[in-house]
């Protein structure tokens, strides 16, 4: 990734940035911390990990029903089926939205997420005005999201206090019975799987 | 901040990348590969000791990279002379670092786990009903204000797991049994709220009471 795109151009790095590498050559210097290993990690969270990881469970549950069975049993165990799991994602819960339900998931507290199927959280997950507004008024953050369900749909939503993550597994667009799991992965969004958008 | 209003829009971003800036990739990186002498638990609270005026006008990672600093500092891995010179004190021993890139890979996929052995059988059983407690530590604690004297029910047990509110003060494990429990949004937010609408959290035993 280039430097800050905030600053194309000739101006210079912001104050930040200057701070951070000044950090970086620091702990490099005194040895704690190898520049390469650091390379390793920007790379996992930009390239490995990911909404499309989460994507491919929805669609493997979508054409699978035993697999189904299995990631609502275990999520976890079930995503490791596919080859996910690591860091903020040791104990998984998949909520599946049906007609009558709808799950959304936040963290009121910080900003826990289940990064080896999600990727990293975007900016809004961990702002102020979604962890705090998601839990009192879900359907007005959802119309923020341009998502509007029935008034009879029962909203539950999931508050990740601990080191429990969740996923949701959103329904399955109608007039998608032709498609393989490929192409269903792709209709699977991240807010798709966070509840703040249907499919 | 749960339940509170007034923070603003929530200003979703289309296509937006994992960090916005080089910087911020680079801050995450060295808070999973820096000492810090901090577990997670504690590295949350570092965070949330942030005074609360400065704590909402900084960005995510703004707030990362201070927890950094103050568990680079805390721990004795840097000293505040080091961290103004930005340059090693030349009399002290190179370190070695504890990730090499070979093993990043396998780090970051390791799947751990916060399930711990039970110190004593589950005081609470799925379906009953329990009442949070009102409680105000001024420590770390994972049991958000807006549920604190409401009544739930135990929907399901998760096992004993570390417990935040000792793990982030003394790095005991203390493990308790972890449940999730189920609150109507009614039961939260009054009359106002939609008739069927919840919300569940994950709360340890010593948050819960009998009702």
């Amino acid at each position: 990734m280039s430097d800050d795109h905030d600053h194309h151009g000739q101006a210079p790095p912001s104050d930040i940035a200057l701070r951070v590498k000044a950090l970086e050559s620091l702990l490099v210097d005194k040895g704690l911390v190898d520049p390469a290993a650091l390379d390793a990690i920007v790379d996992h969270f930009e390239h490995k990990v990911g909404p499309r990881n989460g994507a491919r469970v929805v669609a493997r549950a979508w054409t699978d029903p035993a697999y189904r069975e299995r990631l609502l049993a275990d999520a976890g165990a079930a995503i490791g089926e596919l080859g996910f799991g690591g860091g903020q994602g040791e104990h998984m819960i998949a909520l599946a939205n049906t007609s009558q339900v709808h799950n959304l998931v936040v963290c009121t507290l910080c900003s826990c997420y289940p990064w080896p199927v999600l990727g990293l959280p975007p900016v809004w997950y961990k702002s102020p005005p979604y962890r705090s507004r998601a839990v009192i008024d879900p359907r007005g953050v959802l119309a923020e999201f341009g998502t509007v369900l029935p008034p009879e749909t029962a909203i539950r939503i999931w508050d990740s206090t601990a080191e429990v993550r969740y996923l949701v597994v959103p329904e399955r667009p109608v007039g998608t019975e032709g498609l393989d799991e490929v192409a269903l992965a792709a209709l699977v969004t991240r807010n798709g799987m966070i509840g703040t958008a249907l499919l | 901040m749960g339940g509170m209003h007034g923070l603003g829009p929530i200003a979703p971003e289309t296509d937006e990348p994992p960090f916005h800036h080089a910087w911020e990739g680079r801050v995450h990186a060295l808070a999973i590969a820096a000492p810090s002498g901090a577990n997670i638990d504690a590295r949350r609270h570092q965070r949330e000791r942030i005074p609360g005026p400065i704590y909402l006008s900084m960005t995510y990672y703004e707030k990362w990279f201070e927890a950094l600093r103050q568990g680079l500092l805390s721990g004795g891995h840097v000293t505040e002379d080091e961290m103004i010179a930005a340059l090693a004190d030349s009399a002290a021993r190179k370190a070695t670092p504890r990730m090499a890139p070979g093993n990043v890979s396998q780090v970051l996929s390791r799947l751990g786990s916060y399930l711990r052995e039970a110190p004593a059988s589950a005081a609470f059983a799925v379906g009953d009903r329990v009442r949070a407690r009102n409680l105000h530590p001024t420590g770390h604690t994972r049991l958000p204000r807006y549920v604190r004297g409401r009544l739930g029910v135990i929907e399901r047990i998760h096992g004993a797991h570390v417990f935040p509110d000792t793990h982030a003060h003394t790095g005991d494990e203390d493990p308790r049994w972890l449940y999730l429990v189920r609150f109507t949004s009614r039961e939260l937010w009054g009359p106002d709220a939609a008739e069927h609408d919840s919300v569940s959290l994950d709360l340890w035993e010593p948050y819960l009471e009998p009702a």
